[in-house]
């Protein structure tokens, strides 16, 4: 057999190979990032990223640290059940600040129908008002429930 | 300080895999949590759902959720007495501003949370092409925002119709089960916003969490189990009709 006489075509051939596996080597080091491949196929980071947003709502146990004695009437209450922020709205910035930022007054007309005003779909046994023939005077409703114990007569002052 | 040739060969790849630890940073920020502690679920009780639409509205708060789209909604079902298997549906705006009473009467009435399964087979992250949704390694569903390519295929394999795209972002967007507040110890934006406790927020590698007495005790279900997705979003008293 006479020798392969165009030896430098594979040769040729060989670098382009080459060089396509080392800059696919490379370009991959660059783009895929650190973190990629850590717990599966996705960036490992993002799970930090996504935990690092900011916290909207405090959470009742925040509030509780400073307003002990409305958590002790609630508790006692029929309402006991109920979060601070279900019906404050979300409070984590007064939390942060207590001083400059205040919660917004709440209007219990709108609020305390938002759960109680009568709807054919709610449990049977959770009560329920008609909010036109129960206060026709629309009378904010804590005139005579306290909220954060709503039984009239619970002890709790409205 | 004498080094020899030696010493320095020996000593410069424990340098370099000292940096290489440098450049890939802490996994965690919250020092207390471990990812590999907990799996996360939730629990619905559709006996205690009032229908106020307090977990819609303090989702769209905690999570910036564009007007019109809904990481959670409330839906009300009507059964009719003559035809149990087509209910009747409605979710005026997702429920944010709870429902107006119904005409008519009779039949069965209640409502029905809905969002994101967590599922642990879920069709959705199986379909992303490039790696942006995914189960973390504690069983919840999210999606990473820097790379998803807004291709929508997500969104179509959600058997469930949690997801959308998000408007702003030009992302998929969808219930991240509030990541950020869970891996803080704290429980979700809609568990903290119900009132009645009809949602619950459940750590099932907890041994001590309520949600395993709840579960032995009680006829729960998940939606569309012929799916196989691995649901773990538990309902309690789920009717037959819902879908």
């Amino acid at each position: 057999m006479s020798k392969f006489k165009d030896a430098e075509h594979l040769l040729r051939v060989a670098a382009v190979f080459a060089a396509g596996v080392i800059g696919f080597v490379v370009l991959r080091a660059v783009l895929v990032p650190k973190s990629f491949g850590e717990y599966g196929h996705y960036r490992g980071n993002a799970i930090t990223e996504i935990a690092a947003r900011q916290v909207v709502f405090a959470g009742h146990e925040t509030c509780e640290t400073c307003h002990s004695d409305v958590s002790s009437v609630k508790s006692q209450g029929k309402h006991a059940g109920v979060n601070c922020e279900a019906c404050h709205g979300a409070l984590a910035n007064h939390a942060e600040d207590p001083g400059t930022i205040q919660p917004p007054k709440l209007n219990t007309l709108v609020l305390c129908v938002r759960c109680h005003e009568v709807n054919g779909a709610r449990p049977k046994d959770f009560p329920q008002i008609v909010a036109k023939e129960h206060n026709a005077g629309e009378l904010p409703c804590e005139t005579c429930h306290q909220p954060h114990s709503p039984v009239i007569g619970s002890g709790a002052k409205p | 300080m004498k080094m020899s040739r030696r010493q320095v060969l020996i000593l410069l790849p424990a340098a370099a895999v000292a940096w290489d630890a440098v450049l890939a940073g802490k996994p965690e920020d919250a020092p207390n949590y471990k990812l590999t502690e907990h799996w996360w679920g939730m629990l619905v009780d559709i006996s205690k759902c009032i229908g106020c639409g307090n977990c819609v509205r303090a989702c769209a708060v905690e999570n910036d959720v564009p007007e019109g789209y809904f990481r959670t909604w409330v839906e009300r079902y009507h059964v009719s007495d003559y035809d149990l298997v087509n209910p009747v549906v409605d979710s005026p705006d997702g429920g944010k501003e709870g429902f107006p009473p119904r005409s008519g009467a009779g039949g069965k009435n209640f409502f029905v949370p809905k969002m994101c399964n967590h599922c642990v087979d879920s069709p959705c992250t199986q379909v992303c092409p490039v790696g942006a949704t995914f189960v973390t390694p504690d069983g919840v569903v999210v999606v990473d925002k820097k790379y998803c390519i807004g291709c929508r295929y997500c969104i179509q394999a959600c058997p469930y119709g949690c997801r959308f795209l998000n408007p702003k972002t030009e992302t998929a967007d969808k219930c991240t089960l509030c990541y950020h507040r869970i891996t803080k110890g704290l429980t979700t934006a809609c568990c903290e916003a119900c009132p009645t406790g009809a949602r619950q927020l459940a750590d099932l590698k907890n041994p001590s969490d309520p949600i395993h007495a709840f579960l032995r005790t009680h006829t729960v279900q998940v939606l569309k189990p012929y799916m196989a997705t691995g649901a773990k979003l538990f309902y309690n008293d789920l009717d037959g009709s819902v879908r």
